[in-house]
């Protein structure tokens, strides 16, 4: 209660009238998340660090610098084709420490159980956590464990933590954003978010789709061992590459301009996405990424990303372009011209 | 990707563009009936490539924006219930009644669940035998016949835990309401091509004839519609009004008869308000009396209470073509798609949220 906190003076910003309680959609990647983070949190812990709104904290010590971040895990079902909660809550954590330039180094693992979970499907999802951290040279050096009432968790949820550490002479920063600056992806979009809700509602589609899930760290570190000058990085999860743009675009001010054409979606996941009504620039992702970067740099960037597996779709998909407003532009497949704006909520699936 | 890239060429979409400006001669206004038009049209920013001779008018086709508030309050009570699970498809789930949403029900305990199919939930009725299933049965044509084999298979089942709160709404009806208005501008239509595919188009022949305006069945793909426009201008230029069929891929003269004759076996035709608009006669479905024990609103006892909508709101002119959002002073102020005022605001298929989503941005 706000009357009891010893920080006086500040009444909850978000108006109770208007929502008295948390619904999903503030947890969506949408818009609503973004007021709940922007109107609560940031309001109250607000300090520099936290201010700049990276996928994780960049920390000066000493000589160097480290980057900091952390990431929960909730997600039904815990096995999805193409990954499961123990690969997905280490490589969560090692992509938002990428994402700021650095090398994921130690870990922390704090899972929330509920009582009468399998001991068998915890094992599983341990070493699932064991060969993901394996792979990416990451350490789960400290970790918690908690065990909550039957029916008061669902089954396990897992929160990694993480420190990196960001080599000399890299200075990832979205303020460093200018005009024509390239936009690229690194791969095709919505994968991961229509392979867990098809299993999750039970749709079956004519193909299984596999969950992008994929660490990042090894395409990352290539494109910073060449002097390409990269300005901002950032890995599409909820929300889906419109709210990741969308962000990037509020944060620097300038209109990102962006073309559908460019935009590698599966085949299987665009059809799913026709019968849900749904637009893949929102669905969720869990290992791709958009890199912004000088336009000279651009072609390599490409070549370097393509070199990995799950980079061979990697695109140039667009530019930044100067504007008074911050929002994204997409050249549609018939040419015309339309605002992909932020999510509001949940994408809902259509009645028709 | 198959059947759909085909349909969103650019190419193809500037070759339609110019043979409509070629053909143009006068001053044309054409209402596409269906929301997921309407969708297209503002995603693709099809109006814009039109010459400005030819004013494209949203029409009242979005089922879950013209479902009576009433009723949405009427959900919201009976899913809050104890023992009660309600099902509902997902873009229902956000509607604002006069005190809450489906998705505040949820947040506050109730047990309301997305479905895909009203089958899905007989299939939660039939493993949850202890609970009461109420599906919100709302939509056009298009969806009815699934309702109507859901209801025939519950009754299969023996299933006594399944309800439906019926709100399904014909498109004819609404049409012929459109044309009946004292200010009715539009002279053409754009017919939706997914309820043709179960009714078939006969139906329409009448209104051409009786109300002299063309109707084209067309289809929801950006080429679609503007192949659908291009035919509707061509009657328009050459004094002609009559049914024709773009959606070809899609839809016979007849319909779907299978569907027809299931759906015709477990509703039967009724008045219906709809939201915004006001009743229209004969323009929905309700259960006929041999399937009135699956009826959610004669098994629950709740309260029905007029409602008003907010005053500022002018969702009912938006509905009827005779305004555009942009005229509404609430528009992407008070109303957003996070706290919509009125129903075309919430469905991504209503106007409002359309063009707030497509358009509004530069102007926030």
């Amino acid at each position: 209660m706000m009357e009891n906190s010893r920080i006086t003076g500040m009444t909850c910003p978000i108006s109770i009238s208007d929502y008295p309680e948390i619904t999903m959609a503030h947890g969506g990647g949408g818009r609503l998340m973004n007021d709940l983070i922007g109107k609560i949190m940031l309001r109250v812990f607000s300090n520099p660090i936290l201010d700049s709104r990276h996928d994780g904290a960049v920390i000066a010590v000493g000589e160097g610098r480290l980057a900091f971040a952390t990431d929960s895990h909730v997600i039904t079902p815990l096995f999805f084709p193409g990954g499961d909660i123990g690969a997905l809550s280490v490589y969560g954590t090692v992509n938002d420490l990428a994402m700021c330039g650095a090398h994921a180094k130690w870990l922390s693992a704090g899972f929330i159980i509920e009582e009468g979970f399998s001991m068998e499907t915890l094992w599983r999802i341990v070493l699932s956590m064991a060969e993901a951290s394996m792979k990416t040279g990451v350490l789960i050096v400290t970790g918690d464990t908690k065990v909550v009432d039957r029916g008061k968790g669902d089954g396990i949820y897992i929160n990694t933590a993480g420190i990196g550490v960001i080599p000399a002479g890299i200075n990832i920063d979205p303020s460093r954003i200018v005009e024509g600056d390239a936009v690229l992806l690194s791969g095709d979009i919505g994968r991961h978010g229509i392979a867990v809700m098809a299993i999750r509602e039970g749709i079956e589609l004519e193909s299984t789709i596999r969950s992008d899930l994929a660490p990042l760290d090894s395409m990352v570190r290539d494109l910073l061992s060449e002097e390409l000058d990269i300005h901002c990085m950032r890995d599409l999860t909820r929300g889906g590459l419109a709210s990741g743009l969308n962000e990037i675009a509020s944060m620097v001010d300038s209109s990102i301009r962006i073309e559908e054409n460019l935009i590698p979606v599966q085949d299987e996941v665009q059809g799913a996405c026709e019968i849900l009504g749904f637009d893949p620039l929102y669905v969720a992702n869990e290992g791709r990424f958009v890199v912004i970067l000088p336009r000279k740099n651009a072609e390599r960037a490409v070549e370097i990303l393509r070199g990995h597996d799950s980079g061979r779709q990697a695109e140039i998909i667009g530019f930044v372009e100067k504007s008074q407003y911050a929002d994204v532009l997409m050249t549609s497949s018939i040419g015309s011209e339309r605002i992909v704006d932020m999510m509001s909520g949940e994408q809902l699936p259509r009645i028709c | 990707m198959k059947y759909v890239s085909e349909y969103r060429d650019k190419e193809s979409a500037l070759k339609y563009t110019g043979l409509i400006r070629k053909l143009v001669k006068g001053e044309w206004s054409i209402m596409e009936v269906c929301g997921g038009q309407t969708h297209s049209i503002v995603k693709y920013g099809i109006d814009q490539l039109l010459p400005d001779s030819v004013t494209l008018i949203h029409g009242p086709g979005c089922p879950v924006c013209v479902t009576p508030i009433e009723l949405i309050d009427q959900a919201a009570e009976i899913a809050g219930l104890a023992n009660v699970i309600f099902c509902s498809f997902g873009d229902m789930l956000r509607v604002p009644g006069s005190f809450t949403d489906l998705l505040g029900v949820k947040a506050s305990g109730g047990d309301v669940r997305m479905v895909y199919s009203p089958v899905d939930a007989v299939r939660i009725a039939a493993a949850n035998p202890d609970k009461e299933i109420v599906f919100f049965a709302v939509g056009f044509e298009t969806t009815a016949p699934v309702t109507a084999s859901a209801v025939l298979q519950a009754e299969h089942l023996g299933l006594s835990n399944f309800s439906l709160l019926v709100s399904h709404v014909l498109v004819p009806p609404a049409i012929k309401a459109v044309l009946s208005g004292e200010d009715c501008a539009v002279q053409g239509f754009l017919a939706a091509g997914h309820v043709c595919s179960v009714m078939g188009y006969t139906e329409y022949e009448p209104i051409a004839e009786k109300y002299g305006v063309p109707i084209v069945v067309t289809g929801f793909e950006p080429l679609d519609i503007l192949e659908g426009i291009h035919m509707c201008l061509k009657q328009l230029e050459e004094g002609r009004a009559d049914v024709e069929n773009q959606y070809l891929r899609a839809v016979s003269r007849d319909g779907n008869r299978a569907a027809i004759e299931i759906m015709r076996s477990v509703f039967q035709i009724t008045d219906r308000k709809w939201r915004g608009i006001g009743e229209i006669p004969d323009s929905g479905f309700s259960l006929r009396e041999r399937f009135a024990g699956f009826d959610a609103g004669k098994r629950f006892e709740v309260s029905s209470h007029e409602v008003d909508e907010p005053e500022i709101c002018i969702s009912g002119e938006v509905l009827r073509g005779n305004k555009k959002p942009f005229e509404c002073a609430a528009f992407g102020k008070e109303c957003t798609p996070e706290r919509p005022l009125g129903a075309p605001m919430v469905s991504s298929e209503g106007a409002c949220a359309a063009y707030y989503r497509y358009r509004l941005a530069r102007e926030r």
